[in-house]
C-alpha cells in the first residue's frame, strides 16, 4: 500500500508541517495530536479512499500510525 | 444523505432538497416567531406545534429518504436551522440536539438499535437529547464521570447529566459515559428504570428548550443500544458535536436577522430629537455593523455546510470558525438591538430582550467561545516549525 501511505502522510504533513514521524510511530504520542484532529483523519480515509470505516474499526488505535491507517484502509478494500 | 463519518459525508449526492429556504421562513413566520416570547415565559414548546415540526419533517432532517427521513443536505440544514433560530432559539435548540443524535444512530447504531429506534427518530414522535455535559464536566467527552458498566447482555448505567436541552420531554437518550475502555455512546430509553429527569427551570436564554438534569441510577440497556465500539464515545461526541456546533452557527444567524429585521422596524418609526432614529448616524453605524456581521456569519455557515457536503476534513475547523463568528456577532447584534429599543427593548416580553438573553447562551454551548478561541488558535500554529508550536 505505498499509495495510500504516501497519501496518509501527505495529509498529515499538511496538518503539521515539519513533523518527522515514522510509518509505524504513534503520530497521537508526538504531541500535537487532538480529538478534533482524530476526526479528521477519520474524515480523510473515508473522502480520499472513498470508503465508510465500519463501526468496530472506529476506535483510535486504527488511526494511531500511517501504517495502521493504511492497513485499514487495505482490510475496508479488500471487503468491498 | 450518505452515512459516512462525516456529517453529509463525501458521497455527496444530496437528495435534491424537498422544501427550500421561502417553505422554511413562511412556516416560521406562520407557526412559530409570533408565539415565541409565549414559549419563552411558559419555558416549553407546545405539542401541537412540535407535532406540526414533525409534519414538515424537519426531526429526521439528517436521515436519508430510504431510512423515513428527508435526507437533506448539510447546506438545506443550515438554511433551516437559519430560519427556525430566526422566530425561535428554543426550538432550533430543540432541532439540534435531535438532528445530533439522529445522525449518531444513523450512522453509528447497531442494526438493532436502527431498526428499534429510527422510525420513530426520524419521524419525529421520538425525540432525541444528546447527554454529555455534568455538572463536573463540559462538552469534553474525555472527562465524564458517568460510568456504564458491562453486566451480561447489558450495560448499568449510572451518573449525573446537566444541562440536557430537550431532557424533560425526549423519549431518546444519547449518553456518553466511561467504560473500561474509555468514553463510550449509548442510547437510553427516557422511560427505562433508573432513569430521572428534573426539569431545570428560569435559565438565562432558550428557556423554552425543555432544559433537565437526567439522572441515571442502576440503569440497564441492552447490548444493542451502545453506540459505536466501546471506547468510540470520544468520535461519536465529537461528530455529533461537529453538528450540533453547525447548528448552532446557523441560529445564530437567524437571531442575527431578527435583530436586524427588528432595529430597522423600531428605528424607521421611532422619533428622538426632532428626527427618525434611522436618520440619526450612530444609528446608522449599529445597523451596518448588523448587516455586515450577518452577511458574514451567512458566508461562513454556508461555507462550512459545503464542506461537510464533500466530505472535505475542513470542514471542522470551518465550523469551529463559523460558529465562533456567529454566536460572538449575535451577541454584539443583541446587544445593539436592545441599545436602539432603549427602555422597550428591556421590557419583559418584548424580542429583542429574548435575542439578547439567547444569544448570550449560544457563545457558551457548544464549545464556548474561550474554547473556540484556544481552538482556532490552534489550527494556525499548526504550520509552525515542531516545538514552536505550544
Amino acid at each position: 500500500m505505498p499509495h495510500a501511505r504516501t497519501a496518509i502522510r501527505q495529509f498529515i504533513l499538511s496538518r503539521f508541517p515539519g513533523v518527522t514521524f515514522d510509518d509505524g510511530e504513534d503520530i497521537f504520542g508526538l504531541g500535537v495530536a487532538t480529538s478534533l484532529f482524530a476526526m479528521e483523519l477519520v474524515m480523510f480515509v473515508e473522502q480520499h479512499f472513498a470508503l465508510q470505516v465500519p463501526n468496530e474499526d472506529l476506535e483510535l488505535a486504527n488511526f494511531r500510525s500511517v501504517d495502521a491507517m493504511a492497513e485499514l484502509v487495505q482490510r475496508q478494500r479488500a471487503a468491498a | 444523505m450518505t452515512s459516512t463519518f462525516a456529517p453529509g459525508g463525501p458521497a455527496a449526492e444530496p437528495d435534491p432538497p424537498a422544501q427550500d429556504r421561502a417553505e422554511f421562513r413562511a412556516f416560521v413566520d406562520r407557526a412559530v416567531a409570533p408565539y415565541a416570547d409565549e414559549f419563552d415565559r411558559a419555558q416549553r414548546i407546545p405539542e401541537p406545534l412540535l407535532r406540526e415540526v414533525a409534519a414538515q419533517g424537519w426531526w429526521g432532517a439528517v436521515v436519508p429518504v430510504e431510512a423515513g427521513g428527508t435526507g437533506m443536505d448539510m447546506v438545506t440544514l443550515g438554511d433551516l436551522h437559519e430560519e427556525v433560530g430566526r422566530g425561535c432559539s428554543s426550538l432550533r435548540s430543540l432541532l439540534t440536539v435531535h438532528t445530533m443524535v439522529a445522525w449518531a444512530l444513523h450512522r453509528f447504531g447497531s442494526g438493532r438499535a436502527r431498526q428499534r429506534w429510527l422510525p420513530g427518530v426520524a419521524s419525529g414522535e421520538l425525540r432525541g437529547a444528546f447527554c454529555l455535559t455534568e455538572p463536573e464536566a463540559g462538552s469534553d467527552a474525555s472527562m465524564v464521570a458517568t460510568e456504564a458498566v458491562r453486566d451480561g447482555d447489558e450495560y448499568v448505567l449510572d451518573g449525573v447529566k446537566h444541562w440536557i436541552t430537550g431532557g424533560q420531554s425526549a423519549g431518546l437518550l444519547l449518553v456518553i459515559a466511561r467504560t473500561g475502555r474509555g468514553p463510550t455512546a449509548f442510547l437510553v430509553e427516557a422511560a427505562a428504570p433508573g432513569v430521572r429527569r428534573t426539569p431545570i427551570r428560569d435559565a438565562l436564554g432558550t428557556r423554552a428548550s425543555m432544559l433537565a438534569e437526567i439522572r441515571l441510577d442502576r440503569c440497564r440497556v441492552p447490548l444493542h443500544a451502545r453506540v459505536g465500539p466501546e471506547g468510540g464515545g470520544l468520535l461519536v461526541a465529537t461528530g455529533a458535536l461537529d453538528l450540533g456546533r453547525y447548528s448552532v452557527a446557523a441560529g445564530c444567524v437567524g437571531i442575527l436577522e431578527a435583530c436586524l429585521q427588528a432595529s430597522v422596524a423600531h428605528t424607521r418609526q421611532r422619533r428622538q430629537g426632532g428626527a427618525l432614529l434611522r436618520d440619526h448616524q450612530l444609528v446608522r453605524a449599529k445597523i451596518t455593523d448588523m448587516v455586515t456581521q450577518l452577511s458574514a456569519a451567512r458566508l461562513l455557515r454556508w461555507h462550512a455546510g459545503r464542506l461537510k457536503d464533500t466530505g472535505d476534513p475542513e470542514t471542522l475547523t470551518a465550523t469551529w470558525i463559523a460558529k465562533y463568528f456567529a454566536s460572538t456577532s449575535a451577541m454584539r447584534a443583541a446587544s445593539d438591538a436592545v441599545q436602539l429599543h432603549g427602555a422597550s427593548g428591556c421590557g419583559d416580553g418584548h424580542p429583542v430582550n429574548r435575542y439578547f438573553r439567547d444569544a448570550k447562551i449560544m457563545e457558551i454551548i457548544e464549545g464556548s467561545t474561550q474554547i473556540q478561541q484556544i481552538t482556532i488558535a490552534e489550527q494556525a500554529f499548526r504550520g509552525l516549525p515542531p516545538g514552536e508550536r505550544s
